[in-house]
């Protein structure tokens, strides 16, 4: 079977480890991934603890089809966490090789606890575990770092994770990064990893990964790879993620300038055709993928010239058309920095793009900014300003701590133009005209993220009227949530999640077929339900509840200007609450958010209702 | 008439396209799968390497002629076929010194990390599953002589590209 069944604890601070054996029950029950993995964070931490606590643990954990041949599945991990931006639920999922390999040195799971005394590198070859000094690798980008570690050790082959700069000094959106181009991005995780004096985790995996139904597996492998290669994918194989920005344009919700407009006159320079066109060199895949989808691209010349760096629609939007930059080689270039810092890109692009925000609204001067003219559309400065983020070198030391936090520091209103919900910071969609989206983002939680939900396909395929919020966007919001859970704990790679035609049930049959534990697409479907309300119920615990589930300040009060079919269009207070009235009441929950205790027993989290049992018999005034 | 020559057999290999590979690694999973029944690239007869997000490349066996690998084991272990020229391991004479891994430019000789014997590509009884199952094409079943073709059409191709779009069909 391909669970490891065999998760590894890690105390940083004396060094010691621990192997706790992985239950089929325990397994099944929440899948791997981000199920198990929030499941295994609340199990080890405790209520209230700050996210850079050395009690706060640091999830490392593959998906049950990793270490398999299974196509996207077969390379994951997942990092679960709680999240110094938004002190819920932190979690992120990277693809490439390294997943693989945590599975085959024998293990569905690392937990990091404790703080190093000194700049560690944890070593994992196989059952051997060990602490390295990782002094030397101080102020090195997670690829030198991977090269360094490589090097060190004597072997190509070993598959290493590391933060970089950014990391190191718990700049609040730090990521961790894999395979030199692969991060687990969001919710600042890389962070958590500096604040225990993490650098880098190295693995050798040498072992046997099997599966259950070897010559079933392999027969279903082999249908998918010949979907992979079917209409599903299209996109992702050919423009890519950056096809988005010309859609998005011409529907209108194409957030231009920290939100300012939701058309972007460059739209046309910064195209997912034009960069194919003149940047992307090569299009390469992550091992047991059959499909590729990584866009390599290469600036052919002038002042960036032999940048070389993956792009995608989220990182292009953010640090290109978020800030009004229209070049694409100041695009990638910057794509470029936010990798040598750790640092995600998303997150980055919005933090500037507020700072230009505040600028140009004389909020921040060029006294605030170092001396940096921080107009939008300064290339220049959008690249000084990564740095100093990347860094915490003078103004990028506020900055460093995300929009929210850095607008509670620069005060004088600095709060309507930071675009973030829980703390973190927005994606490329303007939800002003995406109102299912909206939603989506509203309730994600890990809080502003597309990929919690999916909730803008019905808006941008136009199965609703996308200017209206009304009843029935809960229900819809709520079945997206809960086949992305799925997705995400078996760690499948959301760009193929068209290609399990039949959802519940070809992903059921998978999982079977992999682990020989028999689970219908009913159980699935329950199983994404109650990760849904376990990722809620520890948002709930640590303080998280409706008053959390807001919206920018801008999508709430400013209507977008452009002319065309979004002119207008904003998410009222009155939209907001119908929304989340809707959506609690199809989820089960009260109206302030919190799971009942009967829908937290009915999705089999009995042993959790102590956590709601306070907040719904406390007296409403 | 007087018998000609027996002709040499014709040897076909893998070869990976440069231009094709994406460095997935489907061709380790699947030939793990196939020798050895488990998913495991250190069981792999063929080896992905990624030098850089733009430079990936799989290889594996290229069936040298008078293969430098079977001149080095001191102990006849290694054999290479006449007809196929595939080299056939004797894993009682191996005793897993690794001449033939030091002699092989390509790492085409890997040491098995449990049975602690060398392996290599054995071409699936003449149909490699890496092949059958490489995405992106980018693995081929072919000989020399084909290789040299290939890149021949594929050079005056481009040196007449203007000319190729008048071609008819």
């Amino acid at each position: 079977m391909s669970y490891a069944k065999r998760i590894l604890h890690v105390d940083l601070a004396t060094g010691k480890t621990e192997i706790e054996p992985l239950k089929d029950e325990m397994a099944k029950k929440y899948i791997g991934g981000i199920g198990l993995g929030i499941r295994l964070l609340l199990d080890n931490s405790k209520p209230g603890t700050d996210p850079f606590n050395p009690a706060n643990p640091l999830i490392f954990i593959t998906g049950p089809l990793s270490g398999t041949m299974a196509p996207t599945a077969g390379n994951s991990y997942a990092v679960v966490s709680k999240s110094p931006e938004s002190g819920g639920v932190g979690e992120a999922k990277a693809h490439g090789f390294f997943g693989a390999e945590i599975k085959r040195a024998g293990y569905d799971a690392f937990i990091f606890k404790g703080k190093a005394e000194k700049p560690v590198y944890v070593w994992v070859d196989d059952d051997s575990v060990q602490l390295m000094d990782a002094k030397p690798l101080l102020g090195k980008s997670p690829e030198e770092t991977e090269a360094t570690i490589r090097e060190e050790l004597g072997d190509h082959y070993i598959r290493v994770a590391a933060i970089g700069p950014a990391g190191e000094k718990l700049v609040r959106i730090a990521c961790i990064i894999n395979d030199s181009t692969r991060a687990a991005g969001r919710t600042g995780l890389g962070a958590v990893m500096g604040s225990k004096n993490l650098k880098a985790v190295a693995v050798r995996g040498t072992k046997d990964v099997t599966v259950a139904k070897l010559d079933e597996f392999r027969e279903f492998v082999k249908m998918l790879h010949e979907r992979m290669k079917g209409p599903a994918t299209r996109k992702y194989r050919t423009l890519g993620t950056p096809e988005n920005v010309l859609v998005l344009n011409s529907l209108g919700v194409l957030p231009t300038r920290n939100f300012t407009n939701a058309t972007f006159e460059g739209a046309e320079k910064v195209s997912g055709e034009y960069l194919n066109e003149r940047f992307v060199a090569k299009i390469i895949g992550c091992s047991s993928c059959a499909m590729r989808c990584e866009h390599i691209a290469v600036v052919p010349e002038g002042p960036y010239k032999g940048t070389t760096t993956r792009m995608e629609y989220e990182t292009l939007w953010a640090l290109g058309i978020n800030c009004g930059i229209d070049r694409l080689d100041a695009i990638i270039k910057a794509m470029g920095a936010c990798n040598y810092y750790g640092m995600d890109g998303i997150s980055a692009g919005v933090i500037v793009g507020f700072a230009m925000d505040c600028y140009e609204h004389g909020i921040l001067t060029k006294k605030d900014t170092d001396g940096l003219d921080l107009r939008f559309g300064n290339h220049e400065a959008l690249l000084e300003t990564l740095k100093k983020m990347g860094t915490r070198e003078g103004f990028g030391d506020i900055l460093a701590e995300g929009a929210k936090r850095a607008a509670e520091k620069i005060g004088k209103g600095a709060e309507k133009y930071a675009n973030h919900i829980k703390g973190v910071e927005m994606t490329g969609y303007d939800i002003r005209g995406l109102k299912t989206a909206a939603l989506g983002y509203a309730v994600s939680f890990r809080g502003a993220d597309h990929n919690r939900h999916g909730a803008y396909a019905p808006d941008v395929k136009g199965s609703v009227n996308r200017f209206k919020a009304e009843k029935g966007r809960g229900k819809l919001v709520r079945e997206i949530e809960d086949l992305y859970t799925i997705i995400d704990s078996l760690i499948v790679c959301k760009f193929t999640r068209g290609v399990y035609y039949d959802t519940y049930k070809d992903l059921a049959q998978y999982y079977t077929l992999a682990t020989g534990i028999e689970i219908t697409p009913e159980e699935l479907q329950v199983t994404g339900e109650r990760i849904n309300n376990l990722a809620r119920l520890f948002n709930v615990r640590e303080g998280l509840s409706r008053k959390d589930d807001h919206m920018p300040a801008k999508v709430m009060n400013t209507p977008i200007p452009d002319e065309g079919v979004s002119k207008g269009s904003y998410v009222s207070q009155k939209e907001l609450d119908l929304l989340l009235d809707d959506y609690y009441e199809v989820r089960g929950w009260t109206k302030d958010g919190i799971p009942t205790i009967e829908k937290t027993n009915g999705v089999g989290l009995n042993d959790l209702v102590y956590i709601v049992k306070p907040k719904i018999e406390k007296p409403k005034k | 008439m007087a018998a000609k020559p027996a002709r040499k057999p014709v040897r076909k290999f893998v070869s990976a396209d440069p231009e094709k590979c994406v460095g997935c690694a489907v061709c380790e999973y699947i030939c793990s799968l196939e020798k050895e029944k488990v998913f495991n690239p250190t069981k792999s007869r063929i080896r992905v390497v990624r030098l850089h997000p733009l430079i990936n490349l799989s290889v594996t066996c290229r069936l040298c002629e008078e293969a430098p690998c079977v001149a080095a084991c001191p102990r006849d272990a290694l054999e290479q076929s006449n007809e196929t020229g595939v080299i056939m391991i004797d894993e009682e004479k191996c005793n897993g010194c690794g001449w033939c891994i030091e002699a092989c430019d390509y790492g085409a000789m890997t040491l098995h990390p449990e049975t602690r014997v060398v392996f290599t590509c054995d071409l699936c009884e003449g149909e490699p599953k890496c092949v059958e199952w490489c995405p992106e094409e980018a693995l081929d079943f072919t000989t020399k002589d084909l290789l040299a073709q290939k890149a021949r059409v594929a050079v005056v191709k481009k040196l007449f590209q203007e000319a190729m779009k008048t071609v008819p069909g």
